[in-house]
């Protein structure tokens, strides 16, 4: 018999490690502080915004970029700081609740159809292709039309759009592994099937499963931001990027710049430093995407 | 095997997804808050009144009949009412559609002219000044929310510069549209030689395709520059460097040329990107096209227009797809093995 094939594939590389490597990549380092400082001023953001962000004041409406008001005022004379901070808990909790969500339901059933595999593969795979001849961003606009603008309908939009890929990526990853000496070594002392996919198999799929679930944060970020830009998902007076950038649309021609620029940026800001983290990740995680920039 | 049979297998693959899109489609429109025939009957209607309404729209038949009709309308063309113009959405449909397509080809183009090179040039230059840059570009224009980047354009070019018109529509005020033709603004005014509605169009057109444009340049450019830099390894080029050609032959007449190929399969995703985008900068810039038809029906409860919009782009979608394999197939034989 040849020994060439190997039992185990390659270990994926320890959180130790990984936290080493990510030091010494500058730029993935600092987007990893710039969405830890996100983080950190959503969870404290009572503590840190200087205003509530729903307190009106119509003595100082309109106001420029100043040092009481660093990023203005809007036409009811709330300050867009402590706005722009308090909208940071619904978009990452939301864009973060989606990805998660995705990411259970999608590995877990593509790790049960890739391991089936066969007329289970073939039926079950055809649910997920209609929902990919769907572009992401449309699909989430007519399931939100269809549930009703709510928060939590929009997390269900965008996590739908997203189980796809998880889906089929595992999938992929499954099909492969399964054939390997190490699953047949845990198929023979006797271990149940749920064992082997979820304890022996399933932690080998993640690493190109974590660097796509950064790069997908990005994305539900933008699509929750331009849901509800358009009036989809989250509504007014609810302090969103989105919406905030769509009541700063309408001041526009009147030349109040920082109503729609800042919530604009705070987007920006944030989708890059998860793309950012997310390349960096990849460099090293994803060895199949090794050297490819 | 020959293309006829790549083309057969290809179609075949086709027809159950876009079984699966119509059945997706009919369940957003079945799932939708409110009783359609409520809707249609008004908020005085007498119970007979709302059930006789039921009846007449057939939801009271069983699911499998409902979506039989569904379907069969489709096919027909049907795609139901809009509740709040009166009138079948897919004539509200064929007349905004020029718009959308003016402003989806304004963008591709402008998407290829600036993605294409800037992707040579990073690729050509790997690792210099003029690679970070355009890295940087990239990385920078997939993190901007669409409608934001056109509202800083709307900012800068509008109100501070006022070299760009006013954000509101595909003419400016006081022009008329020329003789329909193909529908498109810039090509009918061309066509008839209409000179200032030519100028009128294109000047308004420039800043929605821009920001559409911008947004999808950067996969683009990623795309081309990367298998640039798979080309420019292959052994075929390096024969050509030790023959001696012109570095301009080499770059531009053997590498890019294969480079091409597979930036074809992008074109399908790029597409549907700018589709998704539509909805969003037809509604910053008052765009009469179809994603901002159905936004504006979303602001009065309309639903049929969202959907039909939805069902549509994901139909066009498959069959762009499907176009591109085609062409791919068509372009690479190796490609029909798989």
């Amino acid at each position: 018999m040849q020994t060439s094939a190997p039992l185990a594939p390659l270990p994926p590389p320890s959180p130790s490690l990984v936290w080493r490597r990510i030091r010494r990549n500058p730029l993935s380092f600092g987007a990893l502080c710039v969405i830890g400082l996100i983080a950190l001023a959503a969870i404290f953001a009572p503590w840190i915004a200087p205003y509530p962000p729903d307190a009106t004041d119509a003595a100082a409406a309109l106001q420029s970029v100043s040092w009481r008001h660093p990023l203005g005022t809007d036409l009811y004379g709330r300050d867009q700081l402590s706005r722009i901070i308090f909208a940071a808990r619904i978009d990452l909790s939301v864009a973060f609740a989606a990805t998660a969500a995705a990411v259970v339901i999608g590995s877990l059933l593509g790790a049960i159809i890739g391991y089936r595999g066969g007329w289970v593969d073939h039926i079950a795979m055809r649910p997920v292709d209609a929902i990919m001849a769907f572009p992401a961003f449309v699909l989430a606009m007519g399931i939100t039309a269809a549930l009703g603008n709510s928060t939590v309908n929009v997390a269900i939009a965008i996590s739908i759009t997203q189980v796809p890929s998880y889906l089929r990526l595992i999938r992929g990853e499954m099909l492969r592994i399964r054939e390997m000496e190490y699953a047949d070594a845990a198929r023979t002392v006797g271990n149940p099937t749920w064992r082997i996919v979820l304890i022996h198999l399933l932690p080998n799929c993640m690493p190109p499963l974590i660097v796509q679930a950064t790069l997908a944060m990005g994305f539900a970020l933008l699509t929750m931001a331009a849901l509800s830009f358009i009036g989809l998902g989250i509504q007014p007076p609810q302090s969103e990027w989105g919406v905030m950038t769509a009541e700063g649309a309408s001041q526009i021609v009147t030349g109040e710049w920082w109503l729609f620029l800042f919530p604009g940026l705070a987007i920006m800001i944030t989708v890059l430093a998860f793309n950012l983290v997310g390349d960096g990740l990849r460099d090293f995680l994803d060895p199949r995407m090794r050297g490819i920039r | 095997m020959g293309f006829l049979g790549y083309l057969v297998r290809r179609l075949a693959l086709a027809l159950p997804t876009l079984f699966g899109v119509s059945l997706i489609c009919f369940f957003l429109t079945y799932m939708l808050p409110g009783n359609p025939a409520m809707v249609k009957a008004g908020p005085f209607a007498t119970p007979e009144h709302l059930a006789e309404m039921e009846r007449a729209m057939g939801l009271d038949r069983s699911l499998p009949e409902q979506y039989y009709r569904y379907a069969s309308g489709l096919l027909r063309g049907d795609l139901g009412e809009s509740s709040a113009t009166g009138r079948p959405v897919s004539e509200d449909f064929v007349q905004r559609l020029p718009a959308t397509l003016e402003l989806t080809f304004a963008s591709l183009i402008i998407a290829i002219v600036i993605g294409i090179p800037l992707g040579v040039l990073s690729a050509v230059h790997r690792d210099t000044f003029i690679d970070h840059v355009g890295r940087v570009v990239g990385i920078t224009g997939v993190a901007m929310p669409s409608f934001w980047t056109g509202l800083i354009f709307v900012y800068v070019f509008f109100y501070l510069l006022d070299v760009a018109p006013a954000p509101l529509g595909r003419l400016g005020a006081g022009i008329t549209a020329p003789q329909h033709i193909t529908g498109l603004y810039v090509v009918d005014s061309l066509l008839t030689g209409n000179w200032q509605t030519l100028r009128s169009s294109l000047f308004q057109l420039m800043l929605p395709a821009a920001t559409l444009g911008f947004s999808v340049m950067a996969p683009v450019a990623r795309m081309v520059r990367s298998t640039m830099l798979e080309i420019l390894e292959s052994d075929y080029v390096k024969a050509a460097w030790a023959a001696g050609l012109p570095r301009r032959t080499v770059i531009y007449g053997d590498a890019l040329r294969n480079a091409l190929i597979p930036v074809v399969t992008i074109l399908g995703i790029v597409f549907g990107f700018l589709m998704a985008g539509n909805a969003v900068v037809e509604s910053v810039f008052a765009w009469p096209g179809i994603g901002n038809y159905a936004v504006t029906a979303l602001m009065t409860k309309d639903s049929g227009p969202i959907q039909s919009f939805v069902l549509f782009v994901a139909v066009l979608y498959v069959a762009v797809n499907l176009l591109v394999d085609l062409v791919y197939g068509l372009a690479d034989p190796r490609i029909r093995l798989g």
